[in-house]
């Protein structure tokens, strides 16, 4: 369905690729092609990258493990294990023996070297089409504190997977989600944030309150969730590194946190008054907050379209929750989905050309997105509760929630591509929720 | 965190020499345990139920919760008839009350936390409407997230679907 440009704008004067026989891969160059068909993986061999210093060896090891993890993740790419290599990469900087690495029908290849010292690390890279003998862009190299070398890491596999879907990456992001502990009638619940993969897991929240659905920003540097710490739900603002925590738009009456508009400095935020739940788009510096859907429905989980100019929603005016598109200035909506069952939830993507949502029918919840307009509905997903759909920063892979069913069920991550294909539990190391996925971090 | 070129080692000049240059870029008024439970809401409230209804009000016979139908909020004539006796009590006896409207797990988050807001609306308006003082009541909502039965068919789900009236600390007898 999606056809990545052909501007050889990563690859300049090497565009003079061979093309191969491999079955994914555009003709010409080495490129894989995100698209409806069946995918078969792109062999790639990222031997360890090497140690400028004996004391890189561990992290040397490390990052090229998570590397590898990213990419194999992706279910674009297929490693070639390190057992079948015939060729090690022990200088970064000699000669790559393409032969060695042909012999066992890897397609790309990754060299790399990292140093470390007093407390930074730089990592190295270079990516090869090894059928044509020629590097595919030019290496790079990133800096920074050593203990984020998991970041430098996705740095590289972002860095690699850009240049061979021609898409930008999304391995350098993080999500803020609800960690979720203890008996399922009493559960504890906090709000935490994790790097896309489930590493560096933090709880920002002590559990001694509910709280729901956060929402974190753009940039991952705040985070918008509902809690009970004055009681009934409210909307709450927290900093990623778990400070600064303040209530917006202040009220008497039970509010729920949205999302965060595409400029950061405001959120919609659905607050219920009498049997009704109407949108706000609320200030976040003034606490202020404007009413934009006027119902005796239930209107909630709103989310900007990425150029801020339209709103998705799900709303019950219809007797049964559907999905609504409506101006940023609010008004009456317009009804987009129509087809059997409840749809709830809705996620605009940040390449603007979809729509996730929930689908509740015949007993089972479904992920599945939409084209804005409502059309081209495909379901990617199907159990007894799957919800609450998140966009990867490049629009290509969904993260949502699954929960198992009965008294030791319970909810975990889950991300799929907008294709259906690959799906996989993200590791949480416990029961987790309400996955909100933020853009690549700068 | 910043990503550079590499220059080029002296064995790979010519390779990257052909490469074009490409950057990247890199507690209210209220006291006492209640219905929150070890989740730790601190809802302050007394609650006679264990786990948020299904219990009755203080020192009586008379049903603390109403149960609905699945993503409704219309009260049905069991429902009603629990509420006259709740009202008969709070007629005879001062003091606030909270109603707790819990939905579910078959729905979406947000939404089943709306929708127990809209049921324990549905409560109090009922109430109101029976001479009640709207300043007695507060309304609360806790969508899926308190089960008081946590199996996977409908013999629990129906139980979870739940308004539940919280008689404040002090209230009553």
């Amino acid at each position: 369905m999606v056809r990545p440009s052909r501007r050889g704008v990563l690859l300049g004067a090497t565009a003079a690729l061979l093309a191969r026989p491999f079955a994914a891969v555009a003709q010409s160059p080495l490129r894989i092609e995100i698209t409806e068909g069946v995918i078969e993986p792109m062999p790639i061999a990222i031997p360890p990258f090497v140690p400028d210093a004996p004391g890189a060896a561990e992290t040397a090891g490390r990052i090229t493990q998570v590397v590898i993890d990213d990419l194999v993740g992706t279910g674009l790419f297929r490693e070639v294990p390190r057992q079948a290599h015939l060729g090690t990469i022990s200088n970064f900087d000699a000669p790559v023996q393409f032969a060695d690495w042909r012999a066992i029908n890897a397609q790309a290849l990754v060299t790399g070297a990292v140093g470390a010292s007093g407390g930074q690390a730089v990592v190295r890279f270079r990516l090869w089409d090894v059928f044509a003998q020629a590097p595919l862009g030019e290496g790079l190299r990133f800096d920074g504190p050593a203990a984020s070398w998991r970041r430098l890491a996705h740095k590289v596999a972002d860095a690699i997977y850009s240049r061979l879907t021609g898409e930008s990456g999304y391995f350098d992001s993080r999500v803020a989600y609800v960690a979720e502990s203890g008996p399922k009638a009493q559960r504890r619940r906090q709000v935490a944030i994790m790097d896309y993969d489930g590493a560096n897991a933090t709880t920002l929240t002590d559990g001694a309150s509910l709280v729901f659905g956060p929402s974190i920003s753009r940039n991952a540097g705040q985070i918008l969730f509902t809690g009970y710490e004055s009681r009934k739900p409210g909307v709450y603002l927290i900093n990623a590194g778990g400070g600064g925590r303040r209530r917006i738009a202040s009220t008497e009456e039970i509010s729920l946190a949205g999302s965060f508009a595409p400029n950061g400095g405001q959120a919609l935020i659905s607050v219920s008054q009498g049997g009704a739940s109407n949108i706000y788009l609320a200030d976040l510096g003034s606490g202020s907050a404007r009413q934009l859907t006027r119902t005796s429905a239930i209107d909630a989980s709103p989310s900007f379209s990425p150029d801020g100019s339209q709103i998705v929603f799900e709303s019950d005016q219809g007797g049964a929750q559907q999905i609504y598109v409506m101006g940023s200035g609010g008004g009456a909506g317009r009804r987009i989905s129509f087809g059997e069952g409840r749809y709830a939830t809705p996620a605009w993507s940040p390449r603007g050309d979809l729509i996730a949502f929930t689908k509740m029918t015949g007993g089972r919840f479904h992920i599945g997105v939409m084209r804005p307009d409502g059309s081209g509905e495909k379901l990617l997903t199907a159990s007894y509760l799957d919800q609450g759909p998140t966009w990867a920063p490049n629009g290509r892979v969904l993260m949502f929630y699954r929960e198992t069913p009965g008294d030791s069920g319970g909810p975990s991550v889950y991300t799929v591509d907008v294709t259906g294909r690959n799906l996989r539990q993200v590791p949480t190391g416990g029961f987790a929720s309400a996955p909100s996925w933020s853009g690549l971090l700068a | 965190m910043r990503g550079t070129r590499i220059l080029g080692a002296a064995a790979l000049a010519l390779m990257l020499a052909a490469c074009a240059r490409q950057p990247i870029d890199t507690g209210q008024g209220y006291s006492g345990g209640g219905a929150g439970g070890a989740g730790g809401i601190d809802s302050g409230m007394i609650g006679t139920g264990g786990l948020g209804g299904g219990g009755v009000l203080p020192g009586t016979n008379i049903g603390d919760t109403v149960w609905f139908l699945l993503d409704q909020s219309t009260l049905s004539a069991q429902a009603t008839s629990v509420l006259d006796q709740q009202i008969g009590w709070l007629q005879a006896n001062p003091g606030r009350i909270e109603i707790e409207g819990h939905a579910d797990e078959r729905g979406t988050e947000q939404y089943n936390i709306q929708l127990g807001a809209r049921r324990a609306a549905a409560v109090r308006d009922y109430m109101v409407s029976r001479g009640i003082p709207d300043s007695r009541i507060s309304t609360n909502t806790f969508g899926r997230a308190r089960p008081i039965a946590t199996c996977a068919d409908e013999s629990c789900w129906s139980q979870n679907r739940r308004a539940v009236t919280v008689v404040a600390a002090g209230a009553g007898v």
